[in-house]
């Protein structure tokens, strides 16, 4: 590499002590990895949450032992729906693709040695960390966690008190939580933004940025101005439940047999402000996972990405159009139905670009010489799952069709296969793919195959009979679903889910177990374990303080530079110049 | 950087770094980037207007939910009467901006007495504003019109307490760039950024305060 390196000062040192280092340090590889294992925890208690709903839904009268006076009631599952929803979609499905694996990737792959504000993302980070105890806080507080669901709708989340056990303090830290959340986030999108338009190395423009980095910087454009808006409507919220103000409370209303106050707010504005907000925190959640789709099948095909240019522009117009169809989630509400014909128009219209991607993939997978490694399996189930779940969101998306199925099993299936599972395998590929980068060794390669054939037919097993549930009018969010005829037809079908989630569950134990493991006893990685073309592959594993050791790399080819014609070696490395090709074909490894 | 090399072939060959910095179109850092010491000076820039967009879309937010709360059928919406004093103080923050501007010339032309000077005028004319806000609020306060009163009063005291908030962030960093100049920042760029930051909260102002008067 050496024309292709510029030695432009001497290695930056790592600070001294593991309070320095690990704790308050600014170096983007340790924020990211705190990030990351911050995800980890969250994804724990989360999915111990959801087995928890899981068992409740088919043995509504099992005695617990950790539940106050034994049998769970109907509130303290609304709480269980509300933490999970909330942990998994802020702290594990934002946090983890985003903040965890673009705060260790990005600055190495576009050939910088940090974020532009290494102590902003710092204090990031610790937002992040103070918002997730708050959330954690809620469990224990008088009255228990809120039971207003991850969505907060009003007025059930502005009446405090007086409107459940979990509507008083629980509810209040909930958003408190929240605006600090956003406030962390707002935060980390600077960051990430101004890194990629200022830090790029010479000769990485925007068309050989790596499609990790496109994804990452169209999601730090999206959290900036989804964030901005939840933390407005947040704000009010708080107004609302402490100062006696009416934005989203409505006049006349009689809780529990006592008038309110309130006066002249309205419910729906909250609905506005929270989804204008709530489904560009959808693609937050899977546009980094399209990313490392892209890159992860490029390099496991041993072929370049399939139409990258339009790959770029697909990401930008979702990430574009994410931010005009909010109101496919209150089809029902009421809304004019000549505005639910155009939220409806347009949100099928993002079918385009998603096509666009998905059909980019099998073209790049298209006779390539592919590698069936665990990041390879993940990836694929990732497009499995983008375009099972993308399907069932088109039906969703007619306003007649979402009239009968609103509020029912099948949205929580479409949201959980497209939006959480599909998330979640990007986070797992991403793992498995960048695991010898981070930690300077790999993974078990059996357990993973087998932990990602557990987990794949696991997750259809758990999310398919949920749309037939649907279609049969299993609601949402009802705690006991035994009581009505109709709904007890539909027991058999829960019972196969919840079998299907303890299952699914366990067999995340074994990545648990391969992953502690590795970390250190795993296979010795090198440099370039995967053969791959991206910057973060020429430099050590792990990398250095400063990432590329006082060597600053400059960029000469396109990301993807696979089986190029000619070449005697299947890939070229992005800092490969022209002058050391011919070196390049004399020794065909140069890892 | 690597120069004077012909390129192999169409098909192999890649592309040459651009040396010259534009923000977007060439190959990111340019010749000011000096490595892993520090970052260039316009990335601040970049990074204040990003924070500004974010900003923007912050009190958008709450400005489209006035309109919204406002325009219900049957509203409670009561007219709220604005209190003068507030002319007076879109006034003062024009005259801030107007000298911050001032101030900024003469750090340019390098007549660093007169740059101090003007600076400090900002910095008071700014104490100055964010007082007569306070005024405003005891004079609504003196009429009965608090936080839950109505929503126009209710949005009112958003309004204002989010403006004054972030101006009292720029009354901060004015202060810091006087007193104690960042390390990272040469002084161009820490005055160039504030200044930013100053201007778009006063024109930011000039919104709000349209609105208030022609939306009551």
């Amino acid at each position: 590499m050496s024309a292709a390196s510029r030695l432009e000062h001497a290695p930056r040192e790592a600070p001294k002590g593991f309070i320095r280092c690990y704790v308050f340090g600014t170096d983007h590889k340790v924020i990211g990895l705190q990030y990351f294992f911050l995800a980890l925890a969250a994804v724990t208690i989360g999915i111990i949450l959801s087995l928890l709903m899981r068992f409740h839904l088919v043995w509504p009268m099992a005695h617990l032992p950790f539940v106050a006076g034994g049998i769970m009631t109907p509130e303290q599952y609304l709480a269980l729906v509300t933490m999970h929803g909330t942990i998994m979609v802020f702290f594990v499905l934002t946090t983890a693709p985003q903040s965890a694996f673009g705060n260790y990737f990005l600055p190495i792959q576009i050939g910088a040695p940090d974020m532009a504000f290494p102590r902003l993302n710092m204090l990031s980070f610790w937002l992040t960390l103070t918002a997730f105890l708050l959330m954690l806080a809620a469990f224990v507080v008088p009255g228990g966690a809120p039971i207003s669901g991850w969505t907060a709708y009003p007025p059930l989340s502005g009446l405090g008190e007086i409107a459940g056990p979990g509507e008083g303090i629980g509810q209040s830290i909930w958003v408190i939580s929240i605006l600090v959340f956003c406030f962390g986030s707002l935060l980390g999108s600077i960051n990430f933004i101004s890194t990629t338009i200022d830090m790029r190395a010479p000769g990485m423009t925007l068309m050989r940025m790596p499609l990790t980095v496109w994804a990452w910087f169209v999601t730090a454009i999206l959290s900036l101005l989804a964030f901005a808006v939840l933390l407005a409507g947040g704000i009010l919220l708080v107004l609302d439940r402490s100062a006696g103000t009416s934005f989203f409370l409505p006049a006349g209303l009689v809780v529990n047999g006592e008038p309110l106050a309130h006066g002249g707010g309205s419910p729906l504005l909250w609905q506005h402000l929270f989804w204008f907000f709530g489904h560009p925190e959808v693609y937050i959640a899977i546009l980094p996972g399209m990313g490392v789709v892209s890159h992860i099948l490029a390099n496991f095909s041993r072929k370049p990405v399939f139409g990258y240019r339009a790959m770029a522009l697909a990401l930008c117009a979702i990430g574009f159009m994410g931010f005009l169809v909010w109101g496919h989630h209150m089809f029902v509400s009421g809304m004019n139905p000549y505005s639910g014909l155009a939220f409806s128009v347009l949100t099928m219209s993002i079918g385009v670009p998603s096509a666009i991607k998905t059909f980019n993939w099998l073209g790049t997978l298209w006779g390539g010489k592919i590698q069936f490694r665990s990041p390879m399996l993940f990836a694929i189930g990732f497009v499995s799952f983008f375009v099972t779940g993308g399907l069932s969101g088109i039906f969703l998306a007619q306003p007649a069709v979402d009239t009968m199925l609103h509020a029912t099993y099948y949205v929580v299936g479409h949201f959980h296969i497209v939006m959480g599972v599909a998330a979640i395998f990007g986070i797992f590929a991403a793992t498995y793919y960048w695991f010898p980068k981070m930690f300077g060794r790999k993974m078990d390669e059996t357990l993973g195959k087998l932990h990602f054939w557990l987990t794949f037919v696991g997750v259809y097993c758990i999310f398919m009979p949920m749309h037939f549930v649907g279609v049969a009018g299993g609601i949402r969010r009802y705690a006991d679903s035994t009581g009505a005829n109709y709904l007890a037809a539909l027991q058999p079908l829960h019972r196969f889910m919840t079998f299907a989630a303890f299952i699914t569950a366990a067999a995340q134990l074994i990545f648990f177990y391969n992953f502690f493991r590795s970390l250190r006893k795993g296979e010795r990685a090198s440099a370039n374990p995967w053969n791959a073309t991206t910057l973060e592959w020429i430099t050590s594993s792990p990398p250095p303080p400063d990432n590329f050791g006082g060597h600053y790399p400059s960029v000469y080819r396109e990301p993807y530079e696979y089986s190029v014609p000619g070449a005697h070696q299947d890939f070229l490395p992005q800092n490969l110049a022209p002058e050391d090709l011919p070196r390049a074909n004399e020794e065909p490894r140069n890892a | 950087m690597p120069d004077n090399v012909v390129m192999e072939s169409v098909d192999l060959g890649g592309g040459r770094p651009s040396g010259s910095g534009g923000a977007l179109g060439n190959g990111g850092r340019g010749d000011n980037y000096s490595g892993a010491a520090s970052v260039p000076q316009r990335t601040y820039v970049t990074g204040m207007m990003i924070a500004l967009g974010g900003i923007l879309m912050f009190f958008m937010a709450l400005v489209s939910a006035w309109i919204v709360r406002k325009g219900f059928p049957n509203s409670d919406w009561q007219p709220l009467g604005i209190p003068r004093v507030l002319w007076l103080n879109t006034l003062i923050l024009a005259a801030s901006s107007l000298a911050l501007t001032r101030s900024r010339r003469c750090l340019l032309a390098g007549r660093d007495d007169e740059f101090r000077h003007w600076w400090g005028v900002t910095t008071i004319l700014g104490v100055f504003f964010v007082a007569g806000q306070l005024l405003a609020w005891r004079q609504l306060v003196a009429r009965g019109v608090l936080l839950a009163t109505n929503s126009s009063s209710s949005f009112f005291y958003v309004f204002t307490a989010a403006h004054g908030l972030h101006l009292l962030g720029g009354i901060a960093a004015l202060l810091v760039v006087a007193f104690r100049p960042p390390r990272r920042l040469t002084l161009d760029t820490a005055t160039e950024v504030v200044a930013m930051y100053w201007h778009f909260m006063g024109g930011l102002w000039l919104c709000l305060f349209v609105l208030l008067l022609v939306g009551k």
